[in-house]
């Protein structure tokens, strides 16, 4: 006897899907070849739902249902291109884009355009709109965090906490638009639980955290991504045999990344990997 | 052994002390093992809960929770210190900076209620007393605007109002229509014996009698709806966690009533303690609920005090314990206070808080009577719904339906407030008109004639004068397109500035939003800015009152909870009844 996948079947516009059961709506409208926006969401992290930017229509539901988390039933009837989604999709980008600078944030502004966002109009003549202000924090010589980037998604505490690291070294602080990510008492990191392992910078949707290098170099006007190479390889400090992606400009390593997908990181690494490749390029080794 | 990072900042004796009086001496035992994370999760289950209490503790002893006493109870609880800042920054009364003095601080509402009750001047005499103020979100006291509340730094919280008799609280005293209010005024609070004397328990041994299927029957059968504002069929509610088998099970009941104008539930557990235990017990046993908690809102000192007090007196006398009233059926009470925020009255925000996790809401499905409190079977319901099954349990559904209508069955308290004579709190039978409300409180007071009422609270609606012959049901108003919401009737007559009170409904649900959904975390705020613009400019262009159906489309369309569902409803209810001058 063989066990068989139990099979979910739904409509999602218009179009009937057939899914393994436990697929979540987004996954579901990825087989069915139709691309949503996603911002608190990574195929590495449990979902948290809150940006609510993947929002769909789901019949009999009063309100819309975050896709990436709510898993599809059987007759399931899903609209992602309604009315209702559409305002919802780009009500949620033009509030993000008019406190937070989303000028780093992968992806988002081809979604900007494609809803017809326009985050310029909650300024008034008397009352401007609150931004998050924030300086960058520059602590270490490994990571800046740039919280007036921070869309709040969550996804580095997922990474700093069970998620993968464990380390739990921050936590959202506050309440309301006040929140941010913080350490308790807002203590540097080198003073915080925080292990460097980098993890919650290889989440980061918006360039709110960043290794120092990218950020160095993006503000000398030396970050030029459509120039760097990406070579996968194997970290050689431990016998655990992470995945590594090196990227290089100019032939010199900038950023080490790890895939989401890889079944031995899920896309986390650890300090050692992460950073600890400044050897090769020493000027002493032969 | 710890593993997790600790700062170096050491707690001093009298935090230490606080500590240890609140959750006990007892150091998570950590052992060292390649399982030591697994340990740890269980742990941190185990423990967790304790945290709410612990701050307490340190915010008490010494008027903010330094860094010391963080590190203390992070310790002890075996808690990572950014959690724990994370979960203390994100409570009203909970400070993290030192406020340079060891003095009481005075909580002043800034809600509609108070707002028209002079409450600035008031602030102005305590502040030129040499008083700390706070200006603080509605207390729960709106029949006696403006409202305090005192915070005690090293003594007891406490409510300056409390003096008052109670005649002027229950205004209906004395009326033999009272099923809700009876014992009120009669019963003394804080005694078992003078509970049982009036027929206290016998609704639990009637429970224990007709045996828990028979109870839920009962329930369900009466109509009985949750009377926190979603009105949901609490017999369903019960049904569904007793269907609920092989886990433990948890009954709470939601005392964290804050809902601007909302006061009915604080009226009850003060002054009818020993019922919200007993209704508590009977839910638990219906259910099949060996754990009954009590969440109440912190700015409510003395129904806590009662409901302690009750709660012991009720494990002393056997009605709570391994055998609880003779029942063979395990049922105990744990109480727990929140620490100042609104949220937290939404049911899941109410067990991420219980459980020692920052009251933000998870996304429902599943629901709490499969994955509540702990992630277990719960049901959850506010004291006005609880002392319902009581009602019924004693009386049958059939003598319960008698009152009210078909689809909206018994009775309802409301919470009057505002510009009417006699503010308090109201038992109708549900159909009861507007307008008979106003009047059985005695009509309006102050100059000027009336310009509309708020039903519901903030999270409600207004209606006009037009709405005096609206029969107070659930169907009623739905089709009124307003709603009872928790029964706030807070009357505003038209000499009072509505832009301001709007402007600060606004404000609140700013300041109340937990911050965790896009729509509610911005959009409260830009509907605040859009309110304050008007207010200051005297006018609304029609694009910016599109904008504003926008803001208030998105966040009923996709926040997470109740709370961004309803922040804009007032507001458009007030422009749409043109109460806003300058509003298109």
């Amino acid at each position: 006897m063989t066990v068989t996948e139990v099979s979910v079947s739904l409509t999602i516009d218009g179009q009937e899907v057939d899914v393994p059961a436990g697929t979540s709506i987004h996954k579901a409208c990825e087989s069915a070849g139709i691309d949503t926006p996603t911002l608190c969401w990574a195929e590495n992290l449990t979902p948290v739902n809150v940006c609510r930017v993947c929002v769909v229509e789901v019949e009999g539901s009063r309100a819309l249902v975050p896709s990436c988390a709510r898993p599809v039933e059987d007759g399931m009837v899903v609209e992602t291109d309604s009315e209702r989604v559409q305002h919802s999709r780009k009500m949620v980008l033009e509030f993000l884009g008019s406190g937070i600078d989303l000028s780093q944030a992968d992806d988002l502004g081809r979604w900007i355009d494609h809803y017809g966002a326009e985050p310029d109009r909650y300024d008034q003549p008397e009352v401007p709109a609150q931004k998050m202000y924030e300086e960058p924090k520059i602590q270490d010589d490994l990571y800046i965090r740039d919280y007036d980037k921070c869309v709040l998604c969550y996804k580095c505490v997922e990474a700093c906490g069970d998620d993968a690291q464990y380390t739990f070294a921050i936590a959202v602080v506050g309440r309301g638009f006040d929140a941010r990510i913080g350490t308790e008492f807002d203590v540097t990191l080198p003073d915080s639980a925080c292990v460097y392992c980098g993890n919650c910078i290889g989440v980061c949707p918006t360039g709110a955290l960043q290794f120092k290098t990218e950020f160095d170099m993006r503000n000398a006007g030396e970050w030029r991504p459509e120039e760097q190479d990406v070579t996968t390889t194997v970290c050689s400090f431990c016998g655990v045999g992470c995945n590594l992606e090196l990227h290089t400009q100019d032939d010199k390593i900038v950023k080490v990344t790890s895939p989401a997908d890889h079944s031995v990181t899920h896309g986390h690494l650890c300090i050692k990997g992460r950073f600890g490749w400044t050897y090769v390029q020493s000027p002493t080794r032969r | 052994m710890a593993d997790i990072f600790i700062g170096l900042d050491l707690a001093d004796e009298v935090e230490i002390t606080a500590v240890t009086a609140a959750i006990g001496n007892d150091p998570a035992i950590v052992h060292e093992t390649e399982r030591l994370v697994i340990g740890g999760g269980a742990r941190r289950h185990e423990r967790r809960h304790l945290l709410l209490p612990a701050l307490h503790a340190l915010q008490n002893a010494r008027g903010w929770i330094s860094p010391g006493g963080l590190n203390h109870v992070c310790d002890v609880l075996q808690v990572p210190p950014a959690e724990a800042y994370g979960v203390a920054t994100f409570y009203e009364m909970f400070r993290v900076d030192d406020p340079g003095h060891g003095d009481d601080v005075v909580h002043v509402c800034m809600d509609a209620a108070c707002q028209i009750a002079a409450n600035e001047e008031l602030i102005a005499e305590l502040e030129a007393g040499g008083a700390h103020v706070h200006r603080s979100p509605c207390l729960g006291q709106c029949e006696r605007a403006p409202a305090q509340f005192v915070q005690g730094v090293g003594g007891p919280d406490r409510v300056p109002a409390d003096e008052i008799s109670v005649e002027l609280r229950i205004p209906q005293q004395g009326d033999s229509s009272l099923r809700l209010l009876k014992n009120i005024g009669i019963v003394d609070p804080t005694s078992l014996d003078s509970y049982r004397a009036a027929g206290g328990f016998d609704a639990l041994a009637r429970a224990v009698e007709l045996g828990p299927k028979a109870v839920c029957d009962a329930i369900a059968d009466s109509g009985l709806s949750g009377r926190g504002g979603a009105a949901f069929p609490t017999g369903v509610k019960w049904k569904a966690v007793a269907a609920e088998q092989g886990r433990p099970k948890h009954v709470v009941a939601n005392c964290d009533e804050s809902e601007p104008g909302t006061f009915k539930d604080r009226v009850l557990m003060e002054n009818d303690p020993f019922a919200v235990v007993e209704s508590l017990a009977v839910a638990g046993f219906a259910t099949g609920a060996e754990n009954g908690w009590i969440y109440i809102r912190g700015e409510y000192p003395v129904a806590t005090a009662r409901l302690q007090n009750a709660v012991d007196q009720c494990r002393a006398a056997g009605l709570l314990g391994a055998d609880a009233a003779g029942s063979g059926h395990a049922f105990d009470v744990e109480i727990r206070r929140g620490a100042g925020a609104y949220i937290c009255g939404e049911e899941t925000a109410l067990f991420a808080s219980l459980e020692g996790f920052r009251g933000e809401p998870r996304s429902k499905p599943p629901f709490p009577t499969t994955h509540g409190l702990f992630q277990e079977p719960t049901a959850i319901n506010n004291p006005e719904t609880l002392l319902n099954a009581l009602d019924i349990v004693l009386n049958g559904a059939d003598e319960y339906r008698s009152r009210g209508t078909e689809q909206s069955p018994g009775t309802k308290l409301l919470c009057l407030s505002g510009r009417v004579a006699k503010p308090g709190v109201y038992e109708i039978a549900f159909g009861t008109t507007l307008g008979d409300v106003l009047d059985l409180a005695g009509g309006l007071t102050g100059s000027g004639e009336l310009a509309t009422v708020l039903m519901g609270g903030a999270a409600g609606s207004f209606v006009g004068p037009d709405a005096l012959d609206m029969p107070l049901t659930l169907e009623d108003t739905r089709e009124r397109g307003t709603t009872l919401g928790s029964g706030v009737m807070m009357a505003f007559t038209d000499e009072i500035d509505m832009t301001a009170i709007c402007v600060r409904i606004s404000e609140f649900f700013r300041n109340e939003s937990c911050g965790q959904c896009v729509p509610c975390r911005v959009g409260t705020v830009r509907q605040h800015e859009t309110m304050v613009q008007l207010q200051r400019s005297g006018s609304m262009t029609a694009e910016r009152r599109a904008l504003v159906d926008d803001m208030a489309r998105v966040m009923v369309d996709a926040s997470i909870c109740g709370l961004g569902h309803t922040a804009a409803s007032a507001i458009n209810s007030a422009i749409d009844l043109g109460l806003i001058e300058g509003a298109p």
